[in-house]
């Protein structure tokens, strides 16, 4: 139910209302009568407790990392600690206007300067831009550095970027956003790149590679040296994509394997919260010869103040991807988290990140289930096939997917990804603890054991939830996503 | 998986051609392939008069577990396009080898006519990608 049908005609709501009193009405006498509505805003009419009750009746329905165990694999949904709440909305900081003039800015150009020096320390990167608002927007300004550095060298052959097929979608999406063509590389039996069909892909075509490491099959790329050996070689750049970056915190560095230009998902590795699609943080970091594309506004900081870095300073820099200096309330968030944690504390992340999902997939393992690449050690996350499950009793990683909704869990990412056959992603996170684990591995064996008594069930599933299965393909085909009010 | 078509050809990234009487090919994906992709939802076809090369991605399926782009298995200029399957993407899942079909190509170089699997070595293929 939409608030707009809560609403009764000519209700008042007095004690909300704007009062002449108190002085609460502006004079509008100056403005010119086109500006002027000739019909009353068509607002809710409901009172303050509808209100409250139909938002919070609304968020119950919702599933979140507040209220459920969310191993959604690749997602990184993380607790996000009350503290960075807390600080980043110190009146100090949350009273600035983006607009303040730098020398009376210093407390948050302050914050910004350390953040962008701990994500180089961390990423071994040689320079950090906070500046783009997403992750999609960091790997689009990454991608567009590298365009710029092959075109300041009128290296105007290079049409094409390498991605592997187990790449994020964004990667390929980013490529053809930024003029290329991408182009797949396929990955081996064991997770890693496919050398022998790299080294046949590249070429004076290429302008670089898109991958992330870990990778998305949850395994550590273990060749890296070569392939950034067989890139460079060839001319190209190297692109990180941080979407797993919580996987290596402070134990092995980007910079270091090769990497030319990273960026980081703040929401994800620096437990920002991820919103409803927004808003996020996409910092990007560079090698050296990336250096002058940086996108601005950054901050530099000459021993005594700290500055903010624009076109002046930087005439090649790829320019701007936001109105100032991204989403400062995210960015303070990540900040606060980064100097709560520590340089201890983000080796700490990568190793109970790790942890976690090793425990989880040798468990499940035991309970019967299969994994994608059983010789290999997890990372962060870990990939189950239930290939076996459907072919034997017709039960899909879709159904399990659903019916771990009813025991009170989020489901991992399904489907992706796509060269595992009904695959689960799972990422247990960090910050789970194994109580929490265990209640999980517990509702997965007790829904195998479901499929096998009584699998239509589970294709049913779910059953206690306010929706039940929801036709995806239906709402696919028939996209409707406007409610209209009716007259 | 024993019921493909035998008489015509296939590609290791699934899909088959199957040659018209006007020498002109007709292009689709395979059973195999639809029902890995599931339901679909959303088909783009080249247009007529293109010129494709093997190997080139020309066409996309989307289905509600992903988007795949579909691969020339030869090459030529698109000689029709099947506007049902644009309308109605269901009949990609419905009618894969006959009503399903995507394209229609005149093919330009007769070599790659050798590159193309039979009915046997692709449904090993699939058999296995299956298990």
């Amino acid at each position: 139910m939409l608030i707009f049908q809560h609403s009764v005609d000519q209700r008042r709501n007095p004690s909300q209302s704007p009062s002449e009193s108190a002085g609460e009405i502006a004079d509008i006498s100056d403005l010119p009568l086109s500006c002027l509505r000739d019909a009353p805003p068509k607002l809710p009419a409901v009172s303050e407790m509808q209100t409250v009750r139909h938002y919070t009746q609304l968020s119950q329905k919702n599933f979140s990392i507040d209220t459920q165990f969310y191993p959604l694999g690749s997602c990184t949904m993380k607790y996000n600690p009350r503290a960075c709440n807390k600080y980043a909305m110190l009146p100090g900081l949350l009273r600035k206007h983006p607009l303040t003039p730098a020398k009376h800015n210093q407390g948050t150009l302050t914050c910004f300067y350390e953040l962008q020096e701990m994500l180089k320390d961390i990423t071994g990167m040689k320079e950090v831009s906070l500046s783009p608002m997403a992750g999609a927007q960091g790997e689009f300004a990454g991608v567009a550095m590298i365009r710029a550095y092959h075109d300041a060298r009128n290296d105007d052959v290079r049409s094409e970027i390498l991605v592997p097929d187990a790449a994020h979608g964004t990667n390929p999406a980013t490529a053809v956003m930024c003029g290329y063509k991408a182009r797949e590389i396929p990955t081996d039996k064991n997770g890693d790149v496919d050398l022998d069909a790299l080294r046949a892909a590249v070429g004076p075509q290429t302008a670089g590679i898109m991958l992330t490491n870990p990778s998305t099959l949850g395994v550590f790329e273990r060749k890296i040296a070569e392939i950034a050996q067989i890139i460079h070689e060839a001319g190209g750049l190297l692109y990180y994509d941080g979407a797993n970056l919580n996987a290596i915190l402070g134990k092995v560095r980007p910079g270091d394997m090769g990497f030319d230009v990273i960026h980081m998902n703040l929401h994800k590795t620096f437990s920002t919260p991820h919103g409803g699609g927004g808003p996020g943080a996409g910092p990007v970091g560079v090698s050296e010869r990336l250096v002058p594309y940086l996108p601005v506004p950054f901050v530099a900081y000459d021993g005594k103040s700290y500055s903010v870095v624009t076109e002046k300073e930087r005439p090649d820099t790829i320019g701007r991807l936001s109105a100032h200096m991204g989403n400062t309330g995210v960015l303070l968030r990540a900040y606060i988290y980064a100097r709560l944690l520590g340089a201890d504390g983000m080796i700490r992340v990568a190793d109970y990140a790790t942890l976690n999902a090793n425990y989880m997939m040798t468990r499940l393992k035991e309970k019967g289930f299969d994994m994608a690449y059983p010789e290999r050690r997890a990372t962060h996350e870990f990939i189950l096939t239930l290939k076996k499950q459907a072919k034997e009793l017709g039960v899909t990683a879709m159904d399990i997917a659903k019916r771990l909704l009813d025991y009170g869990f989020h489901a991992p990412t399904t489907y992706f990804p796509l060269l595992v056959p009904e695959c689960f992603l799972i990422e247990p996170t960090e910050t789970e603890s194994q109580y929490e684990l265990d209640a999980f591995i517990e509702a997965m064996a007790e829904i195998l054991q479901e499929c096998h008594r009584d699998a239509e069930m589970v294709k049913a599933s779910p059953h206690t939830l306010p929706v039940r299965r929801l036709d995806d393909v239906r709402a696919a085909r028939q996209l409707d996503l406007v409610w209209k009010q009716s007259t | 998986m024993s019921d493909i078509p035998t008489q015509i050809k296939y590609t290791k990234s699934h899909e088959w051609v199957e040659t018209l009487e006007d020498g002109n090919v007709r292009i689709g994906i395979t059973d195999h392939a639809q029902d890995l992709l599931g339901d679909m939802v959303f088909v783009e076809l080249p247009e007529v008069g293109d010129e494709i090369s093997a190997g080139e991605e020309c066409a996309v399926v989307e289905s509600v577990k992903a988007a795949s782009d579909v691969y020339s298995p030869l090459s030529g200029e698109v000689t029709a396009v099947n506007e049902t399957v644009a309308e109605a993407p269901e009949t990609v899942n419905q009618s894969p080898y006959e009503n399903g079909w995507l394209f229609e190509l005149k093919p330009s170089v007769n070599t790659e006519f050798d590159d193309l699997l039979d009915a046997d070595t692709y449904n090993k293929l699939a058999e296995e990608d299956s298990h």
